[in-house]
């Protein structure tokens, strides 16, 4: 992946080249250097110019790694004869905190393992299918030249082992996916990853290098719908996705499981995209990419705020960080960053530099409940679903979690809303004196005149119909017991009940 | 045995091009897959197959490997669960011990068309995805013994729900469809190629069972693979 930056003579000078090379086929070079020189710099000769030989020295055993981490980068200057050892294992994992899904892998991860070879290189593939499995996988990798890109010849049952072998002859950043029919539903389960073919000459060293790969996932029940959920075939040939994810879950990238880095440190993101539908909007918010080589190939474009990622594709992105902070990965189709899941984080550690950015941290506003540790949530909905049986203590600690993802910007974290614009909670009258109106409310917004404490209010509360019943069971039972308001429980079936009898506001949540 | 057919089965793949009506004549089939405690039996009688003397060209190395030895089944295993490990040369040698064979593809994906009320519920899109959400729940569990849920239209259990079942014709399925065209035996075995040739491709199960048995070579055996018995209706029977 070479410098792909061109002055603006030169590219003058390259479409005479091209124009002229046209007219005479033969031997362009000895009419026209400057055409020489452009392939020179520019091309790198694809697969023709791949094969580099025969393998030098000992087989490798590849080092593989789980996202978010890659392997380090390749030290030498000869191909070899590397050995890829990869296991397919389907395994029960945590999709969201509380929701569990039957995932099928590479290397017991979502995404799978990630591999780095150079081009040239000669690698034995072996591909074991773990004997617990029900399913029989194969995998196809976008840097194979041959049938099926290695599909064909891989094709393992429960409790056996494949081997093919290849030689990379094209340099890149690539999807590998399974390729059992149905195809869609394999890679829906996650069954993807990359393969990093590094260019001979190697990668310009950077400070740190991450793994991510974005993936959009179906399941029967709704949107953080506690309990185990099921792959659901109509969503997934609807491209209607519940979830859209960095790395397999929703806590993959966030939170203690944040990427880190300091201030001053050259960043470099190997971003995949295993798809099965959705081509993503990359977006780190707070940060501007410096190169982006997209779509994993050899050329750069320079200064890119949001870039393409297409659904089995990939791309590789540098930029260099300078204040500290928390940068926020997301897919700019905004709705799967903030109600699907697509949304993962850097944190910057190191010194202020005012004079690049005086501000505050991101978060506070952005996120809300994003930053914040679901696993009360979780805890709480997981006791509420299987014995029914959750204390009013459980509803309020899981509730004060919601309540500052979704209510706190309006009515404020201290329930005192704003003056003449968001009615208080706090010592409301008009909240406490009745409690179905509060559930309804909830469910379905509220527009028009109202008068709390005294005071008119005359504004809009969008319906939050979209919060799952248990939600918004404790997010009240939360607001009735805080900020001086005395006591108080909503209970999750009268939540449903309340559901059930009115109608959805048009344009609202189910 | 449950009796069968004769009837008129829409297949999701045609033999010739367009030809989807295959006539099935009659046929029976065992109402249960096949149990330990009754291979077991096959074994005594036939010591040539237990795990200790087959010839390894017929099973793996992971033939009857959940068994605690080669004559018993030691007391992780239930006697009612399915039979499972076990390769295909060693299921059709039970079966003819029975004077019975293996079912083909066409006489089992005609039995297992049926729910517990209908000859055909392949339109019917919860029980297609009660079927898928079987296949999405990794193998390590233990399996039930036979028997446990109801039985479908024809009276036959655990087609669906239990283990994957070796069928007589397993390794002929795509040659036959497509075995004019270059490569043609490969396409449903990768990528999109099963939804262009298939018929009601939101049956995913069915590309499922057929993707499962390609991987198979005959002398396989998994942890989560079955079988059970047919025969032909004997004239005057």
């Amino acid at each position: 992946m070479k410098n792909g930056r061109l002055t603006s003579s030169a590219t003058i000078g390259m479409l005479l080249c091209l124009t002229f090379s046209l007219v005479s086929c033969d031997a362009p070079s000895q009419t026209n250097t400057k055409a020489a020189d452009y392939r020179t710099i520019m091309d790198t000769g694809g697969s023709a110019a791949g094969d580099l030989g025969a393998p030098v020295g000992e087989p490798i055993v590849a080092t593989l790694t789980s996202a978010p981490n890659v392997p380090p980068p390749i030290d030498r200057d000869t191909p070899a004869k590397v050995i890829v050892n990869l296991e397919v294992r389907e395994l029960e994992m945590p999709i969201s905190e509380g929701v569990m899904y039957t995932f099928w892998t590479f290397g017991g991860t979502v995404p799978g393992s990630f591999i780095r070879v150079r081009q040239g290189d000669t690698i034995e593939f072996h591909l074991a299918n773990h004997p617990s499995s029900k399913m029989p996988h194969n995998i196809d990798l976008h840097a194979v030249t041959g049938s099926g890109g290695g599909a064909s010849s891989s094709f393992t049952a429960p409790g056996h082992e494949s081997q093919f072998t290849f030689k990379a002859l094209n340099q890149g950043l690539f999807v590998y996916h399974c390729a059992t029919a149905p195809v869609g539903m394999h890679v829906a389960n996650g069954m993807y990853g990359l393969i990093l073919v590094e260019p001979p000459e190697g990668l310009p060293p950077v400070d740190r290098e991450y793994y991510v790969m974005q993936g959009d996932f179906y399941t029967v029940g709704k949107y953080r719908e506690k309990g185990h959920q099921e792959f659901d075939m109509q969503k997934a040939i609807d491209e209607n996705a519940t979830y859209v994810l960095f790395n397999g879950s929703e806590g993959a990238l966030v939170g203690d499981n944040a990427l880190r880095a300091n201030t001053g440190e050259t960043i470099r993101l190997f971003v995949g995209n295993g798809g099965p539908n959705l081509v993503s909007s990359f977006h780190v918010i707070g940060e501007i990419f410096d190169k982006v080589f997209s779509e994993g190939g050899t050329h750069y474009q320079e200064n890119v705020q949001t870039t393409l990622v297409p659904a089995g594709g990939s791309a590789m992105i540098e930029f260099r960080v300078e204040v500290p902070g928390t940068l926020v990965i997301v897919d700019h189709s905004i709705f799967r960053a903030f109600n699907k899941g697509a949304l993962g984080m850097i944190k910057v550690d190191g010194p202020e530099d005012l004079a690049v950015y005086t501000g505050k941290e991101v978060d506070s506003v952005y996120l809300g409940d994003k930053a914040q540790d679901l696993a009360i949530v979780a805890e709480v909905a997981a006791a509420q679903s299987t014995t029914g049986a959750v204390t009013v203590t459980q509803q309020i600690a899981a509730g004060e979690v919601l309540f500052a993802g979704t209510c706190s910007v309006c009515h404020q974290a201290d329930g005192s809303g704003l003056a003449t614009v968001f009615p208080p909670l706090a010592n409301s009258d008009f909240f406490l004196s009745d409690r179905t109106r509060a559930i309804d409310i909830v469910l379905n917004g509220l527009t028009g005149p109202v008068t709390v404490n005294g005071e008119r209010y005359d504004s809009i509360m969008p319906p939050m119909s979209q919060l799952n019943d248990d939600e918004i069971a404790n997010i009240l039972t939360y607001s009735l017991n805080s900020w001086g308001n005395d006591s108080g429980r909503v209970t999750q079936d009268e939540v449903s009940e309340r559901r059930a009898s009115t109608e959805r506001t048009p344009g609202a949540a189910r | 045995m449950a009796t069968i057919g004769p009837g008129i089965f829409h297949s999701v793949i045609s033999e010739d091009e367009g030809d989807n009506e295959i006539d099935l004549p009659v046929f029976l089939l065992d109402r249960r897959p096949v149990t330990n405690r009754e291979f077991l039996q096959f074994i005594d009688t036939n010591p040539e197959w237990s795990r200790d003397h087959v010839i390894r060209l017929f099973a793996d190395t992971g033939y009857l490997s959940h068994w605690i030895s080669a004559t018993e089944l030691g007391p992780d295993v239930d006697a009612e669960q399915p039979l499972t490990h076990v390769s295909w040369f060693s299921a059709t040698a039970y079966c003819e011990a029975k004077g019975a064979r293996l079912p083909r593809w066409y006489e089992w994906e005609f039995a297992a068309a049926a729910d517990v009320t209908r000859a055909d519920a392949r339109d019917d899109p919860i029980w297609r995805q009660q079927i898928l959400n079987w296949y999405a729940t990794p193998g390590g569990r233990s399996l039930a013994p036979i028997a446990q849920r109801a039985a479908n239209f024809y009276g036959v259990y655990d087609l669906h729900g239990l283990v994957w079942e070796w069928v007589e014709d397993y390794n002929a399925l795509l040659v036959a469809a497509d075995s004019r065209e270059q490569g043609g035996a490969d396409k449903v075995r990768f990528c999109g190629a099963g939804a262009l040739s298939m018929e009601r491709k939101e049956n995913y199960a069915i590309l499922m069972r057929i993707a499962m048995l390609n991987s198979l070579e005959a002398a396989y055996t998994t942890r989560n693979l079955g079988f059970r018995c047919a025969a032909d209706v004997l004239e005057g029977a």
